[in-house]
């Protein structure tokens, strides 16, 4: 049986019918195409899918579309504001802190998250606090070093 | 002014639609009427199909059809499209899904297609099958022994093929005068590559014009549609379009054709719906390929001052249960051929035997039998100066071959013909051990020691092989190649001056879309801004053969650079008729074709495009338009090298290992993108410390895949690392007249075993000489407790 869900997605408020077992990163991706949050697993390992609920980051493969009934939710697609990139978006580029880039919406989504508790964290900080995301890619050396530069420019 | 761009960390072109979400990758496209697929896939490791039951599930509403292997016997097996060269190979293929029996977990059996995922995957549990399980065999080794359950028919011992290079007479009688020689039995464990995007394939059939049009995460389109049309389904190459989007990592695991990839496309035109089959991780780790996996006995000699006589390298190789498109040639042209290293060694045997075990397909995972290679001679260089007591880096020294040598042919023909086109090891040695500070290391060693605290450091003096590969020496019979290997590209400069390039390389992470920019923006003296890369789209690319084996810069990037130099040719003979000036008397220089002494009689290249392109005026018989399209063959791989050192602390009570410091110089010729070069290392050192110290496939004897997720498989994570201490020498390579070699397996192929010979050296007071990977804190706690 379906459920009604209201979530406020970068701004916009959606309402959707979903089936209860319906995952938010499913909702997010099928339901309101904003594919810029991937799915790279299914035990939630990855991070790939980490998005923003009440300011607070979550993988969106672990929250039931209906468990984020009523909730504020920003993607990746929802960072940038009037066309200028996030802090986190600048010092990816700027460090070369992806390579394939399909863990990056999550991994900057994590990093956002991060600043927003600790603006100015320790190399080891950045470290421990970037543990739920996975990248094959980068070997995370300038994925720390885009966060370290993001911190910088927040100063 | 010149603009110099190659050589520039320039940020990435392809970074803006990454850092926002908006590039699609296969999983997020959507087509109207798209069809979801579900695949059952087998839960034993061996065991016949004795019935498949679908009417259950074909009645779950939402279930638009399901499908055995049964419904696809018209649809041929897939191509095997490198066998071992020179020997007998008993190939076996998997088809779209298998028909009468498995021969690994995972492989499917049955398709469930709906309208939705969800559907698609509930209904699967409403299949029944009627199996009969099969002993099972897991090991490479086991698999050729007395009793051991026979897979195929075809392969007796379950033996696919037995391989050799080098000299076994030469290199016995060598041994046998050596003053040591050391033996070594080892393994060089499973690895599972983990692309963080995971596969995915959408088909869609065109009935009015028979065509298909295919998007699957592949690092070869080109190569995808050759195999699907010509081998698969029998069809001309005219009828298939295959498309890459956006690609999530690869490491090789996407190179190949895949039993999804085909049976979508079937599904496509039975159903006459598009059919989308985005693959779990829990089925990438069971179906898509794996790499590594050799069970290895060595046998090195040396005289008693450190010089190594003889290599003798003998190696069971596991291709699991059935083989992947290229799974034969990894563990032979791509491993034996490299058994030199940067040593000048002055006899190597090396016998393969391939075998098959009811496990998930091995194929080439970064690096491709040359980390394999590269963990064996650095093994051994260490195995040897623990026999003698003596400096492994000093060891190194003395059996470098040395800068005058080269081109250096590696002894007993083992490269097949081929020479090291260049190498300066002593250099990258020196650069790496000042940068250690070795020369103290060993006084805080023996302080820690003193303390209790077992601090250690590795040493690694890589050579890769890379730029494959020039086509006329892989497709050898003694190579086994099934094809060329080459590369194209198409440069065309539009009226209004920009530059769109086409090329059969495939970016899915490599940063192509920027280094090829750069090195058009150099040679054309254009901005990168005005330089579009276009790729992985067989429709509107010339044919390429994909990126893999850190082939796309030192093949693809001179494709490239090729093709410029007759643009620009072009373009000079347009601007002197322009100009009324004479050919010869002009310079091409930072975009503008000026006459010699008179800088002010002068043409940008946007002008002399747009005159090409209007083509009011041309000289006689010049065509309109710049244009022109290269195909690059190389006369010769590259050889990227360097020495890796690593240095770890091991925790006496835990076990636990920690790196401290980890130094990387390599050598990787010329570079057009130091950025992305390091960044290309960065990634490659961790996955090759990945090996060393956390990752390993596990089957158990039942053939289950107990690593079998995310949860179990041990991936390196952000906080296992301290920052990578870069240096770098550069040696251009005379191959190409970029003087690029290539650097995306270079760092896996270092890593793994300065890690370990820096655990070694580390538990030296334990009289541990060798330890398997990877080194777990149990495995490193057993070793220490003897």
């Amino acid at each position: 049986m379906k459920q009604s869900v209201t979530m406020t997605v970068n701004g916009v408020q959606h309402t959707g019918d979903v089936e209860p077992r319906l995952l938010l990163a499913h909702f997010l991706r099928e339901e309101l195409g904003l594919t810029g949050t991937t799915i790279g697993c299914d035990t939630s390992q990855c991070g790939a899918c980490t998005v923003m609920m009440d300011g607070q980051a979550v993988k969106s493969c672990t929250v039931l579309a209906v468990q984020a009934d009523s909730s504020s939710i920003t993607t990746i697609e929802g960072l940038a504001q009037n066309g200028n990139l996030h802090a986190v978006q600048q010092g990816f580029w700027e460090k070369h802190g992806l390579q394939c880039g399909f863990c990056t919406p999550g991994m900057i989504m994590t990093a956002v998250d991060l600043l927003n508790r600790n603006p100015h964290p320790t190399e080891a900080e950045i470290r421990h606090g970037l543990e739920g995301n996975l990248c094959r890619c980068t070997g995370y050396q300038n994925i720390v070093a885009a966060v370290q530069h993001a911190a910088e420019m927040g100063k | 002014m010149t603009t110099k761009v190659i050589g520039a960390s320039i940020k990435r072109k392809e970074d803006p639609r990454l850092i926002t979400g908006e590039a699609k990758y296969l999983d997020d496209l959507q087509l109207p009427g798209m069809l979801h697929a579900a695949i059952l896939r087998s839960p034993y490791a061996h065991a016949k199909i004795k019935a498949i039951r679908t009417d259950k599930a074909a009645k779950h509403p939402g279930v638009v059809a399901v499908f055995t292997g049964q419904d696809f016997m018209e649809v041929n097996p897939l191509p095997i499209a490198w066998q071992a060269g020179g020997v007998k190979n008993n190939a076996n293929a998997p088809r779209v899904l298998e028909v009468n029996k498995v021969t690994f977990t995972g492989a499917g059996v049955a398709v469930v297609v709906a309208n939705d995922r969800y559907t698609a995957e509930d209904a699967l549990g409403l299949v029944e099958v009627d199996w009969e399980p099969l002993p099972v065999v897991v090991d490479a080794k086991k698999a050729t022994e007395a009793g051991a359950p026979q897979i195929h028919d075809n392969a007796p011992g379950n033996i696919c093929m037995d391989w050799q290079c080098g000299d076994k007479e030469a290199t016995d009688a060598a041994l046998a005068k050596s003053d040591v020689v050391v033996k070594q039995h080892l393994t060089n464990q499973r690895l599972i590559p983990t692309a963080m995007e995971p596969r995915g394939c959408i088909a869609m059939y065109n009935p009015a014009a028979e065509e298909y049009t295919v998007w699957m995460t592949s690092q070869a389109p080109h190569v995808m549609r050759l195999l699907m049309t010509a081998f698969v389904f029998g069809i001309p190459e005219t009828k298939m379009r295959v498309i890459s989007p956006q690609v999530g990592g690869g490491f090789g695991s996407k190179i190949f054709l895949y039993p999804e990839y085909c049976l979508v496309t079937a599904l496509s035109k039975r159903l006459n719906r598009p059919v989308k089959w985005a693959e779990t991780r829990r089925e990438n780790y069971v179906a898509t390929t794996h790499g590594r996996d050799h069970v290895t006995d060595i046998e090195v000699g040396a005289t008693k001052d450190g010089k190594i006589t003889a290599l003798k390298v003998n190696t069971y190789a596991n291709l699991g249960g059935i083989l992947s498109t290229i799974a034969p040639g990894i563990p032979t042209t791509l491993y034996g051929r490299l058994l030199s290293g940067v040593y000048k060694i002055p006899h190597i045997y090396c016998n393969v035997k391939g075998t098959y075990t009811n496990t998930g397909m091995v194929d080439a995972y970064r690096g491709a039998g040359r980390p394999e290679a590269t963990y064996v001679v650095e093994r051994a260089v260490d195995l040897v100066a623990g026999e003698l007591k003596m400096d492994p880096a000093e060891v190194r020294r003395k059996n470098f071959i040395p800068p005058n040598e080269f081109p250096y042919a590696p002894a007993d023909n083992i490269l097949a013909g081929l020479k090291y086109d260049s190498g300066n090891y002593e250099p990258a040695l020196d650069k790496a051990l000042e940068m250690a500070g070795y020369a103290n290391f060993r006084k805080e060693q023996a302080e820690a020691r003193k303390q209790g605290r077992y601090l250690g450091l590795g040493l690694s003096s890589y050579l890769e092989i890379c730029g494959v590969a020039p086509s006329a020496w892989i497709g050898l019979p003694s190579q086994g190649w099934g094809a060329g290997l080459w590369e194209s590209a198409n440069v065309r400069v539009h009226l209004t001056g920009k530059v769109v390039v086409t090329t059969g390389s495939q970016s899915h992470g490599q940063g192509l879309e920027t280094t090829f920019a750069q090195i058009v923006a150099d040679e054309l003296g254009v901005p990168v801004d005005d330089v579009l890369v276009q790729h992985s789209d067989t429709q509107g690319t010339p044919f390429g053969y994909g990126t893999y084996g850190s082939r796309s810069l030192a093949v693809g990037g001179v494709a490239i650079y090729n093709s410029l130099q007759r643009v620009k040719q072009k373009a000079v003979k347009l601007a002197a008729h322009m100009l009324e000036a004479a050919e010869e008397d002009l310079v091409y220089e930072g975009g503008k074709i000026y006459v010699k002494g008179s800088p002010d009689k002068a043409k940008t290249i946007q002008e002399v495009a747009g005159a090409a392109a209007l083509a009011y005026s041309l000289p006689r018989g010049m065509e309109p338009f710049l244009d022109d399209t290269a195909y690059y063959d190389p006369p010769n791989c590259t050889y990227p090298f360097g020495t890796h050192i690593c240095i770890v602390e091991v925790d006496k009570d835990t076990g636990q290992t920690s790196i401290l410091r980890y130094i990387a110089v390599d050598d990787v010729g010329n570079m057009i993108n130091p950025m992305i070069v390091d960044g290309q290392l960065h990634g490659g050192i961790v996955q090759g410390v990945g090996q060393a110290l956390w990752e390993g496939a596990h089957y158990d004897d039942n053939g289950q895949l107990v690593t079998g997720s995310l949860m179990d498989y041990a991936l390196p994570r952000a906080d296992f690392f301290p920052m990578i201490e870069m240096g770098r020498t550069v040696t251009p390579s005379p191959t190409n007249p970029l003087g690029v070699k290539g650097v995306a397996e270079a760092g896996t192929i270092g890593a793994a075993p300065a890690v370990v010979n820096a655990v070694v050296d580390a538990l030296a007071p334990f009289g541990v000489k060798h330890l398997d990977m990877p080194l777990t804190p149990e495995r490193v706690w057993r070793a220490m407790k003897g």
